[in-house]
């Protein structure tokens, strides 16, 4: 009798060890392996960047020619035909890895997953087991994305270096014959299906599972940007797989989608890529968006200002977002009013981006601000996202960007908005649920040491970008004209200057956990108003014994 | 091009950089534009403009989309910096509970949006001059390869012939070349006449730039894809491939010399001679079929 009722109680236990990671179902346990799968990826990308970047310091080749060597263990002889190509194979991984493994895993799958059932109210996400299968997917894709690096591509060349978006003809047969490609597309496929997968289960958790009196429009701001950005994920992915589909028949079974010689187009490639490829970058800044607002709100200890056009703006961002994808497309030769059409819907989408920074000024504005550094990394936020948000108005008219396309300005742009945006609100968001997910506090001044050394090192990083770009310099170069060598070496060192404060991160996650300063359910006192605050830190297996009611939260 | 030392080579980029960014701040009020048909050191503009299209993009650039975007930014970081100041907790102990003012949200989306008004105008007349083609004086037909461009200088207008224009090897680099954008041989194109462009690619896509005449366009297998452009100055305007290609990305530059119209005549003249047995062969596209590139 005694083993049946301890069997009772394990059913309703929860497994340990390595049972619980990898046949977890519990949403914070899947959240924390999403949030190590990032920073495991993050580092790996990072690593990739600052290679990149110690190549670039100098004109002329003289790291990735002993990285070839070493990596691939290419004779020295070719070693530098072999250099360029690692170049361009390194540039691919690290856009691919940033974008598919580390920022959406981090914001998507590890704040999403851990804080969207939460802040709802609800015990769990609506599909368990899914959301199971949605990370346990992505391993697999990492490791089908790393496998690409050592198997050949172009010919006699190791890796696929055609760039994250992976134009054909040189991604199909005619440019990388090898099976990198192939494995790529693999890893893409496993990659887009467990980001659907995850956002079918935020949509019907959202719908579906909020707590009495959690109506839509009471719903806290980063869950209204997790709805969005799954939407938007349901929406486009189907579409690259789509495109990568076609690309694989093309390259294995005969097809000639994308290749004129068979009635193809390499358009039609690029077209698919990017509407998925344009919304993906909303993708990327929705919920970075979301956790801003959370953050401002709590350390300014006011409610966020014009909440319902706080939530309304990114569903317009969404839905603008999705008809916008040719702007990427201005010089492959679009006709007159095809570039009229995609200039006038891009520069919409700056009016609900500007009401958004204004909307968070207005929220600091009267405020009683704590500049703690979650809030300082939102601050930092709000500028570097200005910063590239106008120079992409500058890249949105098709005149100009005829000037600025595929240059360092494009590079600059993305990553002040992507690089330097939404990893910025990823430490934010990071440093913000420390507590919470762990239940240590972090070092305080550490943390705010890692975001003055992040903010001085990307700004010294892609700033001087801007003047590589309009001066001419073409993006993906390994060498460059001499004239480029000053500014190149001020990115170069600004790229160091980051490493360190990457560094300095993981000591202070170290830190956390080895002076076991305990955070208590609310650390951050009466600004912070959702309800994850009014749990334990870290929260019990099944946060909600008793579904929360919810009566006013004050918008 | 090697230098003496890299301690000489530094010191001298930055005070060129300095000299530069002084340079274009000036040049920026003036409308004026920087020097040459290649990159300076430590330039942080726009490169020198030789055609209209050119000196349209940089007013609209550097008289419209630049001081605006200035302003905002200048304007944000105000507001930040007054709210970190005014607003801090010690500075302001008890925080307001406003969480609307629709005066103000409706101010916030207006005033952008008469701000895009006052972008689009220009912008659109600027890209209508971009794409339409006027007549054209001149055709020329390029092709891009991996890693060089064939130049295609048709019959009717005296050419008949074609060549490939391949960047000068580190170890080849003559006195007055600059390493990564001199080549075999340019391209040469009268002065003051209408070019037109038919830009096309062999094996994957490639694209045409050369910044200071305010061209841009892929060169796509397949497709035929046109561009044009008015020299006004005599000169040699380099620009380099800009769409990921391959290993030698990098290494395929473009080179084109402006001369006059007598010095077009006589090159014609000699190019025809030089680049005869050449012959003009068919453009080949890309091809599942095709056999595997050579190992390089």
């Amino acid at each position: 009798m005694a083993t049946t009722i301890v069997d009772h109680h394990e059913e309703h236990g929860h497994p340990t060890g390595w049972r619980r990671y990898l046949f977890s179902t519990n949403h914070k346990d899947i959240g924390t392996l999403y949030i190590v799968f990032a920073l495991v990826a993050g580092v790996v990308g990072t690593l990739m960047s600052i290679f990149v970047r110690m190549e670039l310091q100098e004109p002329g080749i003289q790291v990735f020619n002993h990285l070839a060597q070493i990596i691939n263990g290419a004779s020295p002889e070719i070693a530098l035909d072999a250099a360029k190509n690692l170049y361009n194979v390194f540039i691919t991984a690290h856009g691919l890895i940033m974008i598919f493994f580390m920022v959406m895993p981090a914001l998507i799958g590890g704040f999403g997953n851990w804080f969207v059932p939460i802040m709802i109210g609800a015990p769990d996400m609506a599909f368990p087991r899914m959301n199971n299968i949605s990370f346990w997917l992505l391993p697999a894709s990492f490791t089908l994305a790393v496998t690409s690096l050592f198997v050949e591509g172009a010919p006699g060349m190791k890796g696929f270096g055609g760039g994250w978006v992976l134009y054909p003809p040189y991604s199909s047969n005619t440019g990388s014959p090898g099976p990198a490609m192939d494995f790529l597309i693999l890893s893409i496929h496993l990659a887009g299906a467990s980001s659907i997968l995850g956002a079918i289960n935020f949509i019907t958790t959202i719908f579906n599972m909020r707590a009495p009196g959690m109506t839509l429009h009471k719903m806290p701001l980063f869950v209204w940007s997790l709805l969005v950005t799954a939407f938007l994920l349901v929406l486009t992915l189907p579409v690259l797989a789509g495109a990568i589909t076609m690309l694989l028949t093309d390259r294995n079974f005969g097809t000639t989608f994308f290749d004129p010689s068979g009635g193809g187009d390499p358009l039609l490639f690029q077209h698919l890529f990017w509407f998925f490829g344009h919304p993906e970058v909303y993708i990327l800044i929705l919920p970075a968006f979301g956790i801003i607002s959370q953050i401002i709100s709590t350390f300014s200890r006011k409610p966020v200002f014009g909440y319902l056009g706080m939530a309304y703006a990114m569903v317009a961002i969404g839905i603008v977002g999705l008809v916008v994808w040719a702007h990427h497309m201005y010089t492959v030769g679009l006709s007159l009013d095809t570039q009229r059409y995609f200039v006038f819907a891009t520069m919409v989408i700056a009016v609900p981006t500007g009401v958004k920074i204004f909307s968070w000024i207005a929220t600091m504005w009267g405020g009683s601000i704590s500049f703690r550094a979650p809030m300082l990394w939102a601050t930092g936020f709000i500028f570097v996202f200005t910063v590239g948000g106008v120079t992409g108005v500058v890249l949105a008219n098709a005149g100009i960007d005829r000037a600025l396309h595929e240059t360092y300005y494009v590079v600059a742009h993305f990553h002040y908005v992507l690089s330097i945006g939404a990893v910025f609100a990823i430490f934010a968001g990071f440093y913000y649920w420390y507590p919470k997910m762990t239940g240590f506090l972090y070092s305080e001044p550490l943390a705010k040491t890692h975001f003055w050394l992040t903010f001085i090192g990307v700004n010294f990083t892609f700033f001087p970008q801007h003047f590589l770009g309009l001066a001419g310099l073409p993006r993906r170069y390994i060498d460059y004209p001499d004239a480029f060598a000053q500014w190149n070496r001020i990115s170069s060192y600004g790229s160091y200057i980051t490493g360190i404060g990457l560094l300095l991160f993981f000591y202070v996650i170290y830190d956390g956990f080895a002076k076991k300063r305990l955070a208590g359910n609310n650390p951050w006192g009466a600004g912070a108003t959702t309800l994850e605050w009014t749990l334990s830190s870290p929260p019990p297996f099944h946060q909600f014994e008793t579904l929360p009611r919810i009566k006013d939260l004050d918008h | 091009m090697r230098f003496a030392s890299t301690t000489a080579r530094r010191a001298r980029d930055f005070r060129a950089g300095f000299f530069h960014m002084s340079f274009w701040l000036a040049s920026l009020v003036a409308g004026a534009a920087q020097a040459d048909g290649y990159p300076q050191p430590g330039q942080i503009g726009l490169q020198e403009a030789v055609t209209p299209i050119a000196e349209e993009m940089h007013v609209f650039h550097n008289w419209i989309l630049l001081p605006i975007i200035i302003a905002i930014s200048v304007f944000v970081l105000g507001l930040l910096a007054y709210v970190i100041f005014r607003f801090n907790e010690n500075a302001n102990p008890t925080p307001s509970r406003t969480t609307h003012n629709s005066t103000l949200e409706v101010i916030w989306t207006v005033l952008p949006v008469m701000i895009l008004v006052v972008i689009a105008i220009p912008s659109f007349r600027l890209l209508t001059h971009q794409i339409v083609v006027p007549q054209a004086d001149v055709t020329v037909k390029v092709t891009g390869k991996q890693w060089y461009w064939t130049y295609n200088y048709p019959q009717d207008q005296g050419g008949g012939f074609e060549f490939d224009s391949y960047m000068v090897p580190q170890d080849s680099l003559k006195p007055g070349d600059i390493r990564l954008l001199s080549v075999d041989n340019e391209a040469v194109v009268p002065v003051g006449k209408i070019v037109r462009l038919q830009v096309t690619a062999a094996d994957v896509i490639h694209s045409f730039t050369i910044p200071s005449f305010g061209i841009r366009i892929d060169a796509v297998p397949g497709r035929l894809n046109e561009t044009w452009f008015k020299a006004e100055r005599e000169g040699v305007y380099y620009g380099q491939c800009s769409k990921l290609c391959g290993q030698d990305h990098a290494y395929m530059p473009i080179s084109i010399r402006v001369v006059s119209a007598e010095d077009y005549a006589a090159w014609l003249v000699e190019a025809s001679k030089k680049f005869a047995s050449t012959g003009a062969a068919p453009v080949h596209f890309a091809d599942n079929t095709a056999p595997r590139l050579e190992r390089r």
